[in-house]
C-alpha cells in the first residue's frame, strides 16, 4: 500500500471540528501543526488555540479515530504540543468565511479591526474582551444593532 | 548558554530543583486564582461579565495545568495529584491570591468585593506577565515555549482588569473610593507576590530565568505607572506571610479542602 500524502491526511482531517465552532474544521482553524510519516507510523501534532481550551482531549480523540478508521494498519500518534505557537493568522480564508457564516467575526490584526458578521459594518464597539469561549470577544454592532462575537487576534 | 530540553534539565539536580520551585510558584498561583475566579460564577456584576470572568478563570486553570504537566515531566509527580492533593504547606502560591473574594461563602451569604477581586487579579496578571517575559530568555526550551504561548492570553486578562480599574477610577464618589481602598488592601497582602523563594540565585546561575531582579523592577514600574494614570496612591506593600516559602493562611486550607473534595474520593478515577 502506498503511504498517504500530507494532502490526503489534511483532507481526512477536514471532517474534524472544534466542538465549540462546529462549522469550521481544525485544518481551516490552523490547528494542525505537522504530519510526520515514517514507515507505518503516522504522527500528527496539533496546536492548541488557547492553552486552557477544554476541547483539546476531545479533538485529539476525534483525530485519532478519524485517521485509524481511514488508514487501518498504521500506528497513529496524535498529540497537542507547543513547539509552534498557534496564532489567529493561521486561520485559512475558507475558515474565515465559515466563521462569518456562523455569526462569528474572523480575527483582525487588532481588536479594532472587526466587521459585523451580520451586516458587514465596521461600526462596532467592543463590549467585553471575554465572551462565551476563551477565543472570542463580545462586540455590539451600532449599524444593525446586533451583539456579536469575534475571534480574538492572538 | 546551550538550550536544554526537559531531559537535559533533569540531569542537573540543582537546576531541576530551581526550575521546579519556579514552576510550582507559577502553577499554584494560577490554580488558586482560577479557583477564586470561579467562585464569582453567578455573582459577577452583570451577566456578560459573569461569562467573561468564567472564561478568565478557565484560562487560569488551563495555564496551571500546563505548568503542572511540565512538573510531571520533570518527575515531581502526577499533574492531577500535584494540583489536587498537596497540602497547604507544600503550596508555593502568593498568600495574596488565596485570600477570599470577600466575606461570606460561595454557598452561604456571599458578600464578595469586586474592586478587591479586580485589583488583586490585575497585580497577579502583571506579575505573571513579567515572569513570563523573563522566561523568554530561559535556556529551558519547553519553559520558553510555554511562556510564549501563555503570554498572548495573559495580556488579555491584564487588559480586562485595566478596563475595569479605569472605569472605577473615572467616577468620583463610591466608585473611586472603593478602588482606592481595594488598592490599599491589596498592598497589605502583596509582599510575597514578587518573592522568588529559595531558588532566586539558582535561577540566575543555571540560566532558567536569567534576570529575576529585572522582572521585579518591571512589575514595580508598570504598577506605579498605571496607578499614577488612575490618580490612585501607590500602596505600602506588606508581607504578613511568605507563600513562596510555604507559609499560608487558613483561607488556603479551606479552599483546598473544597476544591479537592471530589478528586480525593477516588484519586485513580479516569476523568
Amino acid at each position: 500500500m502506498e503511504n498517504p500524502t500530507p494532502e490526503t491526511i489534511e483532507g481526512l482531517l477536514q471532517a474534524v471540528h472544534d466542538p465549540e465552532i462546529p462549522s469550521v474544521s481544525i485544518v481551516d482553524l490552523g490547528m494542525v501543526g505537522s504530519v510526520e510519516m515514517a514507515g507505518d507510523v503516522l504522527n500528527v501534532s496539533l496546536l492548541p488555540t488557547f492553552v486552557g481550551c477544554p476541547a483539546q482531549r476531545l479533538i485529539e480523540a476525534q483525530v485519532a479515530a478519524r485517521l485509524s478508521k481511514a488508514l487501518p494498519g498504521y500506528h497513529i500518534g496524535v498529540r497537542f504540543n507547543l513547539t509552534e505557537a498557534w496564532s489567529s493568522t493561521r486561520i485559512s480564508e475558507a475558515g474565515r468565511k465559515a466563521l462569518r457564516a456562523a455569526g462569528i467575526a474572523p480575527p483582525g490584526r487588532t481588536l479594532d479591526e472587526v466587521a459585523c458578521p451580520f451586516c458587514g459594518s465596521a461600526n462596532a464597539v467592543l463590549e467585553n474582551l471575554f465572551a462565551s469561549t476563551s477565543c472570542r470577544s463580545l462586540y455590539y454592532c451600532k449599524q444593525c444593532r446586533n451583539p456579536f462575537e469575534a475571534f480574538k487576534p492572538l | 548558554m546551550v538550550p536544554w530540553s526537559i531531559e537535559e534539565l533533569k540531569r542537573e539536580s540543582g537546576a531541576r530543583a530551581a526550575a521546579g520551585e519556579l514552576l510550582f510558584q507559577l502553577a499554584d498561583d494560577d490554580f488558586i486564582m482560577g479557583y477564586r475566579d470561579q467562585e464569582w460564577l453567578g455573582l459577577a456584576p452583570h451577566i456578560e461579565e459573569d461569562v467573561a470572568f468564567g472564561s478568565i478563570g478557565q484560562e487560569e486553570i488551563g495555564h496551571a495545568a500546563l505548568y503542572y504537566r511540565l512538573l510531571e515531566e520533570l518527575g515531581f509527580g502526577r499533574a492531577d495529584d500535584l494540583a489536587s492533593l498537596r497540602p497547604a504547606e507544600e503550596r508555593r502560591n502568593a498568600v495574596l491570591l488565596e485570600q477570599p473574594n470577600g466575606t461570606g461563602d460561595y454557598l452561604d451569604n456571599p458578600h464578595f468585593d469586586w474592586a478587591w477581586t479586580i485589583v488583586r487579579h490585575y497585580c497577579h496578571d502583571l506579575w505573571e506577565i513579567a515572569r513570563l517575559e523573563g522566561l523568554r530568555g530561559s535556556r529551558v526550551t519547553p519553559m520558553r515555549e510555554a511562556a510564549e504561548k501563555i503570554l498572548g492570553e495573559k495580556r488579555y486578562h491584564r487588559a480586562h482588569q485595566e478596563l475595569w480599574m479605569r472605569t472605577m477610577a473615572s467616577r468620583n464618589g463610591e466608585s473611586r473610593e472603593r478602588l482606592a481602598s481595594a488598592v490599599a488592601h491589596v498592598g497589605e497582602w502583596a509582599g510575597d507576590l514578587t518573592e522568588w523563594g529559595p531558588a532566586r540565585k539558582d535561577l540566575i546561575e543555571w540560566g532558567i530565568l536569567p534576570d529575576p531582579d529585572g522582572v521585579k523592577a518591571q512589575f514595580r514600574h508598570q504598577l506605579e505607572a498605571f496607578l499614577t494614570v488612575l490618580d490612585v496612591s501607590v500602596p505600602t506593600i506588606r508581607m504578613p506571610f511568605n507563600g513562596r516559602e510555604g507559609q499560608h493562611t487558613k483561607a488556603l486550607t479551606k479552599a483546598l479542602e473544597h476544591l479537592s473534595e471530589v478528586y480525593r474520593l477516588d484519586p485513580l478515577a479516569q476523568w
